[in-house]
């Protein structure tokens, strides 16, 4: 059977369609995907992320573990509270997840890593450590709900008024604890708002105090397409195991300085590097009527081909948009195969939406 | 359970007919059809002076989640497409026996319609499938 959230009966409550998701029973909407969509864009949405993995590492050595695990450097983090995106690569250089890690106080991490990776992140993770005596700890027993929206901060700030001044000097891409809340200002929809992390037995009375204050529920759906909005990969579908972060569209999460750090998949990474990669990912926004979806095929005349990685509908610009890996001499359009015809599409840099906003160019809006 | 009005035939492919009393007959998909794909963001109607014959598929919805076709239920000539999805495709999830309508067929043979399930045998074809 499905695992379940500790909030599955309140998604039936409120009429969810559930569905399964990585081994997990989860709401894929509430009624309608793309009014819960401009719902986080236009107010406050909140999601259940229970599912996710949460792992606290701890000793004193641990930096020097994660300097090794991750292709990003936790040595960036010189305050505490302060989160990072990172790819965890295996030896090939391939992605074996894409993950935050907070780094909260001398000697203690904590990372959030995809439910559907789960059981092999733990195994790596695991093996990686030994020799740097670090305690690997998942958290099976919290809770995860994100807060998103141009109205999120206020409407959490109504829930949790004591936490108050706390939010208010939480920036962006930082974590805080309050009292046995953990609330990172970070997400996955290119909209302000929280992730929190909390026990599991307060995550129902804190769901129905956000719906309360006027918080709507928003599924796995639209999720996928505020990510897709703004720019976000997902793993599986952008990444994998056998696809470099620098023909992902990640590069800029992998720190090849300082030189001198030694992390799993630096070799082959610089190898890539040094020979120029064949592909490169890129945002297509299609001319005209029709949705564009995963495996598409993408013809560049005169250049080569590729595939969509993750392709949708967005309800924001009213268009089709996408993520593809395509040939690295790809300019400014490309042919989408669609049901046996070739439709013409732009090539664009991601985001598509940020805060709320078109990020695209004019010419094209 | 989806809506399942009994005056309607039914296709194994989801879609509703409608007789009238002019002899022509309106296709939609059904509201359990709909219910199945989600909010529509593009109907590609067919146009109209178009001989079709049975289950062959002449209309695609896209919903965010997939696309799917639309079967023609009967041998005949698609006589109008619904213009009116092109900018509002959520009409086949708000009302999809009504404003949500895909397309009208001039059936070669009403008689053809004989052979499509009524309102009973499509709910326990859909009940089946759920099994």
């Amino acid at each position: 059977m499905a695992k379940r959230t500790p909030l599955y009966d309140e998604h039936v409550a409120m009429n969810a369609k559930m569905v399964d998701f990585a081994g997990w029973d989860m709401p894929i909407h509430y009624g309608s995907q793309i009014e819960e969509h401009h719902q986080v864009r236009n107010d406050a949405g909140m999601f259940d992320v229970s599912h996710m993995t949460v792992v606290d590492l701890e000793g004193a050595r641990v930096t020097d573990f994660l300097r090794t695990l991750l292709a990003n450097d936790v040595a960036r983090l010189k305050d505490e509270g302060k989160a990072l995106y990172s790819c965890m690569l295996n030896p090939e250089g391939g992605v074996i997840d894409d993950l935050i890690v907070y780094y909260m106080r001398p000697g203690w991490y904590r990372m959030v890593v995809n439910s559907s990776t789960r059981e092999k992140d733990i195994a790596w993770i695991m093996q990686q450590s030994s020799g740097f005596d670090v305690q690997v700890l998942e958290r099976p027993e919290l809770a995860m709900i994100a807060v998103q929206g141009p109205k999120a901060v206020e409407k959490v700030k109504a829930v949790l008024p004591e936490a108050t001044d706390a939010l208010d000097q939480l920036g962006v891409f930082f974590a805080t604890e309050y009292e046995d809340y953990f609330i990172g200002r970070t997400g996955y929809t290119g909209e302000d708002g929280f992730e929190i992390v909390l026990p599991e037995a307060k995550a129902a009375s804190f769901w129905r105090s956000l719906s309360d204050a006027g918080v709507a529920p928003i599924g796995l759906g639209a999720r996928d397409t505020l990510r897709l909005e703004a720019g976000m990969n997902l793993y599986g579908n952008d990444m994998d195991e056998d696809t470099s972060p620098l023909e992902a569209g990640l590069s800029w999460t992998v720190a090849l300085e300082p030189a001198d750090r030694h992390f799993i998949g630096r070799e082959p990474l610089e190898a890539l590097k040094a020979d120029k990669p064949a592909n490169k990912l890129v945002g297509l926004v299609l001319q005209g009527k029709g949705v564009l979806r995963d495996h598409q095929k993408i013809i560049v005349p005169g250049v080569g081909e590729g595939e969509i990685t993750s392709g949708s509908f967005s309800p924001t610009l009213a268009k089709a948009i996408a993520f593809a890996r395509v040939p690295v001499g790809t300019e400014t359009s490309c042919q989408v195969e669609m049901r046996g015809k070739q439709v013409p599409a732009y090539v664009v840099r991601a985001p598509f939406v940020r805060n709320g906003k078109s990020c695209l160019p004019e010419s094209i809006q | 359970m989806s809506e399942i009005p009994v005056e309607l035939k039914y296709t194994k492919s989801h879609e509703w007919v409608r007789h009238e009393d002019d002899g022509s007959v309106v296709v939609g998909i059904t509201a359990h059809a709909q219910d199945l794909l989600g909010d529509m963001v593009y109907v590609e109607v067919p146009e109209p002076e178009t001989k079709a014959s049975a289950e062959e598929a002449v209309a695609v919805v896209e919903s965010v989640k997939a696309a799917s076709d639309v079967y023609c239920p009967v041998n005949g000539e698609i006589t109008e497409g619904n213009e009116a999805l092109a900018d509002a495709p959520e009409l086949v999830n708000n009302d999809p026996f009504g404003e949500g309508w895909i397309m009208r067929i001039k059936p070669d043979d009403v008689s053809e319609l004989e052979q499509l399930m009524d309102a009973d045998s499509y709910a326990a074809m859909i009940a089946e499938e759920a099994h």
